[in-house]
């Protein structure tokens, strides 16, 4: 694998060769916006997929009757669509971007209009880190993620934990009570649950740190998931990870931030049209790198089944299926995201609060101590 | 020489002055309030210090039109109190009239008027129950309740033509027999509801989430309760074992078997689970009404209070000018006064109605359980999270346009 900077310092021994160096950021890039397709086509289908699950838990069709006159025209395909809602995601789009798009005059305007930004940009940096799925080049598995760095957890973690600051931009700009009480909320929460995240990684970090030289790295995490899984060997661990990532990612009964019935809609109230859009989507993205995460660290990464890993043989078939495999496991983690946020109600914010400090600190610390006494026996 | 007048900043009624109490309003139009009702709110940190329930904004003077109107051009009026069991707001006022004009009506009149009440008081709390679920953060709840109380409104309307404007009882009897059929389709409802209502029941009430935030939030003492007023589910709920038609029975529900389900502690999950309870025994009356419906006329064979049938109408001068007194002058009402109280889903709707004669109602008082809720909540509010408002507001179940009249 070649970096940024085997390419300069290449270039600089050859300087001639330029095309080569072009074409190798041509594919960085190309890359880079797969990585970006993926999530940001996650995070759409998921909207219809939270309006089509959540309807048929509630008993009800969902969005079925919105149509593209010209595509809902072609015979099999256009009904299909029609029925499942996904019409319904152009429309939405649509209208997040033809609605007027008011500033209101009592904001602080440059951190209001930062706020969606800093609120989506994020999820779209980290997913660059995601290691997909895997290939064999040269006889070495290599990942199919756009950037492959020695500490992509610590990365992904880090840059993931920023989108809290367009929480709280968004709810101090606005200037209004509501979001700002959101703003605060989403902080703190994140805060407090951010350590018992990082805490339920340390003994996967520890574990893979046997076999591997860079265990901070997803690539390596996931590729040491060849055998048993590590939720599997790691279930407390992995159940803490996992209500500390319902937590970050402010989806019920974690919605702190946005508890619509009395914080109308949290930080983004005084947000409209696209600027609300970016949000949304950013929300859900969040989403989707979330359980990307959760994938890589604990549900075996690219590898189907545990003990079952794609053979080397079958070439960029296998790599195709890698992919595969991890875009169905993407959507079992959303369909989880949704099914819990339509059959349970919400928290009061100290309980929130109280369940993060006083058990699921504690308990992530004792995971960590349990594991460093298992370790050194 | 004159003293200056000056109006008072809106700060300086606050005790505290080092701005680090919050004022928040809630509303008028606000996810919690249900309706339009505004709550100022103050606010040290996450903790209400003071609460002001500001009413008022669906105001319609109802009291003052009743006294222009007929007892029967009012009953349309008193769909809009509580408009979630309009039925209930229709017999409570005819029922009061007719307690003064000293009107027994008939026996089928009567259970059919149970029927109403009981499936109202469904209606009613399904919705309650339904937005308490809501405001707890459960959706689905809410979604399930709506889908029953959409059979509910369906039998409503093929019962009175209208889904929630029924309109349905007349001073003297109702404006029509059921429908053929009719208590057949309300026989499979209640099959088909009551296992509806244990999945609802088995979806939230034993969730430990919903548990925290309901259990020990909004307690109100029996002493406390009666004090303030309440009536209803939340007198109920903090333990008092008072329901008017066990007390004061009216329309014969002594000849009914149920039980009044009290809590224990007061707090906004006994509310909660007297309201599901309640569901349940209104079952049990409606089954026990259908089966000892009786047959006979609906309304009374008195021709100063009944309209004459229609096919006479069309016949005979004397029915045509009975039918145009009576529509345009009212029933003849004689002079008296008459408080009349009702076990309605909010709580006992009260009517004070004084008569001087005729068709017209002098005076009509409406005592509405949905105002003295509203006004515990300074009581009870102050010393709750932010977050619990919604859920106290939930678990009261009050409806505005019964508060505002």
């Amino acid at each position: 694998m070649q970096t940024v900077s085997d390419i300069c310092v290449f270039a600089s021994v050859q300087p001639l060769d330029w095309s080569a160096a072009a074409l190798d950021v041509a594919v960085k890039v190309l890359c880079s916006l797969g990585a970006i397709m993926l999530v940001m086509c996650f995070a759409g289908l998921s909207v219809v997929a939270e309006r089509k699950v959540c309807a048929y838990i509630q008993g009800r069709y969902g969005p079925n009757r919105t149509a593209i006159p010209v595509v809902a025209a072609v015979p099999l395909i256009g009904n299909f669509l029609k029925k499942n809602g996904l019409m319904q995601l152009v429309a939405d789009g649509l209208k997040f971007l033809l609605k007027e798009d008011p500033l209101p005059a009592h904001v602080g305007k440059f951190w209001y209009l930062a706020a969606p930004l800093m609120s989506l940009s994020p999820v779209l940096i980290a997913a660059c880190v995601i290691p997909f799925g895997a290939y064999w080049s040269d006889g070495q598995l290599c990942p199919l993620s756009a950037a492959d760095i020695d500490v992509s957890l610590v990365f992904a973690l880090a840059v993931s934990a920023l989108g809290v600051y367009g929480a709280i931009m968004a709810g101090w700009s606005s200037n209004s009570k509501f979001p700002y009480m959101g703003a605060m909320r989403a902080s703190a929460q994140v805060i407090s649950y951010e350590l018992t995240m990082g805490l339920s990684v340390l003994p996967v970090v520890m574990w893979v740190a046997h076999s591997s030289e860079s265990p901070l790295s997803l690539f390596e995490i996931a590729k040491a998931q060849g055998g048993l899984w590590f939720c599997i060997v790691q279930p407390l661990s992995a159940l803490l990870f996992l209500v500390a990532m319902f937590a970050e990612t402010n989806r019920l009964p974690f919605d702190m931030a946005e508890s619509e019935t009395d914080l109308v809609s949290g930080y983004h109230t005084e947000y409209g049209s696209f600027k609300f859009g970016l949000f949304f989507v950013g929300e859900y993205g969040h989403m989707v790198l979330g359980s990307s995460l959760f994938i890589v660290l604990f549900l075996g990464g690219w590898n189907p089944f545990p003990g079952v890993v794609w053979p080397e043989s079958w070439g960029w078939a296998g790599a195709l299926l890698s992919l595969l495999t991890f875009i169905v496991k993407i959507a079992a983690m959303l369909f989880l995201f949704i099914w819990v946020r339509w059959t349970l109600p919400r928290f009061r914010y100290d309980q929130v609060m109280r369940l993060g400090w006083k058990v699921l600190l504690p308990l992530a610390l004792a995971n960590f101590a349990a594991y460093l006494v298992f370790m050194s026996f | 020489m004159e003293k200056e007048f000056t109006y008072p900043e809106p700060a300086s009624l606050e005790a505290d002055r080092l701005g680090e109490k919050m004022i928040l309003n809630i509303g008028p139009s606000h996810p919690a309030t249900h309706g339009v009702l505004r709550m100022k709110l103050e606010l040290d940190g996450d903790l209400i210090t003071r609460a002001d329930p500001i009413v008022g904004q669906l105001h319609r003077g109802q009291e003052k039109m009743a006294e222009n109107l007929t007892y029967n051009q009012f009953i349309p009026f008193t769909d809009r109190l509580d408009y979630l069991a309009p039925l209930c707001n229709n017999i409570a006022f005819v029922q009061c009239v007719e307690k003064i004009a000293g009107i027994g009506v008939t026996e089928r009149c009567k259970a059919v008027r149970v029927i109403c009440c009981e499936l109202s008081r469904i209606a009613s709390h399904l919705v309650g129950i339904a937005a308490y679920g809501m405001d707890a953060g459960s959706w689905t709840v809410f979604m399930y309740c709506f889908t029953q109380r959409e059979k509910l409104c369906t039998l409503f309307e093929q019962l009175t033509g209208a889904r929630m404007t029924t309109s349905y009882a007349r001073v003297g009897g109702l404006a029509r027999d059921i429908p053929e059929g009719w208590l057949g389709n309300v026989n499979s409802f209640a099959n088909q509801f009551l296992p509806a209502l244990d999945e609802i029941d088995a979806l939230i009430t034993r969730n430990k989430i919903f548990i925290d935030r309901t259990a020990g939030i909004g307690v109100v003492s029996p002493e406390q309760a009666m004090q303030w007023g309440l009536t209803g589910a939340n007198l109920r709920g903090s333990g008092v074992a008072s329901d008017l038609r066990k007390d004061v029975p009216y329309l014969g529900y002594e000849n009914y078997e149920f039980d009044v389900p009290i809590g224990v502690n007061g707090d906004c999950y006994d509310r909660w689970l007297v309201r599901i309870e309640e569901m349940r025994q209104s079952i049990r009356i409606v089954r026990q009404a259908i089966e000892k419906m009786p047959d006979g006329p609906v309304n009374v064979a008195d021709p100063r209070i009944s309209l004459p049938k229609k096919e006479k109408v069309l016949r005979d001068m004397e029915d045509l000018i009975n039918n145009f007194v009576l529509v345009t002058q009212g029933p003849d009402i004689p002079a008296g006064d008459a408080y009349f109280e009702a076990e309605n889903p909010k709580g006992a709707l009260g009517f004070y109605i004084v008569s001087k004669g005729g068709g017209v109602p002098y005076r009509v008082k409406i005592r509405a359980p949905s105002f003295v809720s509203l006004s515990a909540m300074q009581e009870i509010l102050p010393g709750h999270h932010m977050s619990d408002m919604a859920v106290i507001l939930g678990s009261f179940d009050f409806v505005l346009g019964e508060c505002d009249r």
